[in-house]
């Protein structure tokens, strides 16, 4: 080791080494910049401050909380409020608005839009389809088949009360269970189920007599559906003419549903969603273009 | 494997193998380059500083300030042009005229522009006349450097840097006014009301002006800038470029030296070795070397050059903008030869002419109204219970004008019978949705188009979406396609 107090100045370079020395190569005592280290010890004290005045420390079952009170939810949650109150307004708008208002003003019409969107997104697409484009059991509704109507007003009425909801308003229709409950025969049920697949283009079976399909159908099926197949609103029994069939559209489909019938269940959103939102949603399912 | 010492130092000389850089004390000249680069500093810093005051009056639903970036608004307004986010690409022509005017300016005479027009030239320019009112000239600020610190060293940093600092901050606050209304934006920023984005540029563009013209200076050019590395690989023989003439010059030494040997019939140059030409020098090199990378072409070491050779009786001229060509052709016994027109300039000329052209005929023929279709994605068609095939489409109407305009909605392409619906639209002209759209406004539509019943639809349609104006005729269109199973 070289002495420490005797300086040692490379000659090459002109800098001092700082006196270690590996298989005869020296070290230059080159030391970082002053303004660096002015930067570095600033930040020291920068860090004890922030210790000091936010949440730093984790404790056993709590943390520190800081002088200055500091929260990230908090902030979340007032930002969040003040989205809501910035909302508020057009939202007040928006509830005193009648439907067709909102489809005839350009301003209500994007709000409407755009908030129909994300509630959609957020409540309707898990079973609908983020496209409202349904699956098989749960409506298709950019298409222009309605089981309980397709104006402004059906929609916002079914949004509202939902179907078999339970709730006291909701909208409840009942099919009977032709082959479960013993109400038809299997061959009858194969002779309406073929009638109406016939009806549709659909193939049907060979040797099916499709005239008594026929006359089973008025006797017991025409009530809800129609003497013309196409359907009761009033009581939400399917067109049963239309191009897409909410349980599938085949005969085993058709027949299935005769035997043992299957009703779904969408949910009332009165009480979840608030008033505003109900209406943007209506507005948004009917721009669909499926509306009436 | 132990290296010896003697191998591993060689042969090099400490300077040779590192030297930090050097501090340069650039002297005060005056002359007729010293003139024109005050002239240039005058005008581009009179604009930079002053053109967000100038008004422009456009009418009641926008800006009267006449050069404005309106981010908020999404808007940019250039005098009589307003241009919008889609048009952005004049920005490319923009940026591909002034490479190539760089280059031009490159072939004629090297690199003027670092020399007279950068802004890390004209700002430190400027910096260094400040330095120079404060702490004096060349020597004044040496001797200053090297004294030790006293109460009038103190007051001169102190006063040298409050100035510096002035310019700087004024520097960011002009930028600042190019992003809003300039008066207003003056006010809030005095009264602390000025948005937060605002103080943080100005603080930027303080910092980074103080720091760049204050301290690095020569260092940019130097270390920093592309330029002088791309300059070097497009530069040729012919350009002009400022140059020791050393065919006359050398060999150099004092006057009265020199004096003898050409009276004794040896050879002796004009060149008096005063040293003036790198004392001026912004970067510090000694033109006498012949063209360097240093060099940023600012004439100063002419000015220098031709106030010494005037007082020594001499011809001026012994630095001047000459080419690499002239100086073989002198010794050569030829006369010079000055060749600003040739096939590089000429191309060059041509090219930004080309570019501005198609700029500017792009910029007269643009259209004042625009039609953007997105076709939905999910789903891409629905079948309707009549058989016939619907499609939905976002449709994004523009209205560059600043008042209020009616369009009417088309579709070609598709059979007779096919039938347009435009949510929230309630009035319709020949089946076609009739849509108002506020002045300098885009208004956004949903529109549904049903193919005709029973129609037979290929998988794919080509069609287009034409937008008219009713009242002007304005025509703008947008390709789509109508999708089917």
């Amino acid at each position: 080791m070289t002495d420490i107090h005797k300086r040692e100045v490379d000659t090459l370079s002109g800098v001092e080494t700082t006196g270690h020395e590996w298989d005869g190569l020296k070290e230059l005592n080159n030391p970082l910049p002053k303004w660096w280290l002015y930067i570095f010890y600033a930040s020291i004290v920068w860090a004890i401050g922030y210790w000091v005045a936010y949440p730093s420390w984790p404790l056993v079952s709590s943390y520190t909380a800081g002088l200055l009170g500091n929260s990230q939810r908090d902030d979340a949650m007032a930002a969040l409020e003040a989205g809501r109150a910035a909302r508020a307004e057009i939202g007040t708008k928006l509830i005193d608005a009648s439907l067709t208002d909102i489809t005839g003003t350009p301003a209500l019409l994007d709000f409407a839009m755009a908030n129909g969107r994300a509630a959609f997104g957020d409540n309707c697409a898990a079973c609908h389809g983020s496209g409202g484009t349904g699956f098989v059991g749960f409506p298709n509704l950019q298409d222009d088949s309605w089981i309980w109507g397709g104006t402004l007003d059906d929609i916002h009425t079914t949004l509202k009360y939902g179907i078999r909801s339970g709730h006291p308003d909701t909208r409840s229709g009942e099919m009977p269970a032709y082959g479960r409950d013993g109400l038809l025969e299997k061959d009858q049920i194969t002779q309406v189920a073929n009638f109406v697949a016939s009806r549709n283009g659909l193939e049907t079976e060979a040797g099916v007599d499709l005239a008594a399909g026929e006359t089973i159908y008025q006797e017991n099926c025409a009530a809800c559906h129609g003497e013309d197949l196409k359907g009761q609103r009033e009581v939400g029994a399917p067109n049963l003419l239309a191009t897409n069939f909410l349980f599938g559209k085949s005969l085993a489909a058709i027949k299935a549903q005769i035997n043992n019938p299957r009703a779904g269940v969408m949910p009332a959103w009165e009480g979840r969603l608030d008033p505003a939102t109900v209406k943007s949603l209506a507005v948004y399912v009917h721009s669909f273009g499926g509306g009436e | 494997m132990r290296v010896e010492p003697d191998a591993a130092v060689g042969g090099n000389e400490p300077e040779e193998w590192f030297a930090s850089a050097k501090k340069i004390y650039p002297m005060a000249t005056h002359g007729t380059f010293r003139r024109i680069k005050w002239a240039i500093l005058f005008v581009t810093l009179g604009i930079y500083y002053f053109l967000p005051f100038i008004r422009w009056d456009r009418g009641p639903n926008a800006p009267d300030q006449a050069v404005l970036i309106d981010l908020e608004g999404r808007r940019a307004y250039f005098f009589f042009i307003e241009i919008w986010p889609q048009e952005v690409y004049y920005l490319t022509g923009l940026l591909i005229v002034a490479a190539l005017t760089l280059f031009l300016m490159n072939a004629v005479a090297g690199r003027i522009w670092c020399g007279y027009l950068c802004p890390q030239t004209v700002w430190t320019d400027l910096f260094l006349w400040v330095e120079s009112k404060i702490e004096g000239d060349r020597r004044d600020r040496i001797a200053l450097d090297n004294a030790p610190m006293s109460l009038s060293k103190l007051c001169k940093r102190v006063a040298k840097h409050t100035s510096w600092l002035m310019i700087a901050w004024w520097t960011g606050g002009a930028w600042v006014l190019y992003f809003s209304d300039a008066p207003t934006l003056v006010y809030e920023l005095a009264t602390f009301q000025a948005p937060w984005a605002a103080y943080l540029w100005i603080g930027i563009l303080t910092t980074t002006t103080y720091l760049l013209a204050g301290f690095m200076r020569e260092q940019v050019c130097i270390y920093m800038c592309p330029w002088p590395r791309i300059q070097a690989a497009l530069t040729d023989e012919k350009a002009l470029n400022v140059t020791y003439r050393w065919d006359r010059g050398e060999p150099r030494g004092p006057l009265k030296r020199n004096k003898e040997l050409a009276d004794q019939g040896l050879p002796a140059g004009d060149c008096i070795d005063c040293a003036q030409c790198f004392h001026v020098c912004p970067t510090g090199v000694d033109i006498r070397n012949g063209l360097q990378l240093d060099c940023i072409q600012c004439g100063l070491c002419i000015d220098a050059c031709d106030n010494v050779m005037t007082k020594v009786g001499k011809p001026t001229g012994l630095i001047g903008y000459d080419t690499d060509e002239n100086i073989q052709r002198r010794l050569d016994g030829k006369d010079p030869i000055y060749e600003i027109v040739r096939p590089r300039t000429v191309i060059y000329a041509v090219l930004i002419a080309l570019v501005g052209a198609i700029m500017l005929y792009a910029l007269l023929s643009r259209d004042f109204s625009g039609i953007s279709a997105v076709h939905d994605r999910n789903p891409i068609f629905v079948v309707q219970n009549d058989g016939s095939i619907r499609n939905g489409y976002t449709v994004r109407l523009m209205n560059k004008r600043n008042f209020e305009r009616s369009f009417l909605v088309n579709i070609e392409g598709l059979p007779t019978g096919t039938r347009i619906e435009a949510i929230g639209i309630d009035h319709y002209f020949e089946g076609r949705p009739y849509v108002v759209v506020g002045p300098d406004q885009t208004r956004e539509i949903r529109v549904l188009v049903y193919s005709p019943t029973g129609a037979q639809m290929p998988s794919s349609t080509p069609i287009t979406f034409r937008l008219t104006d009713t009242v002007m005729g304005e025509v703008t269109t947008t390709k789509g396609f109508f999708k089917a199973p």
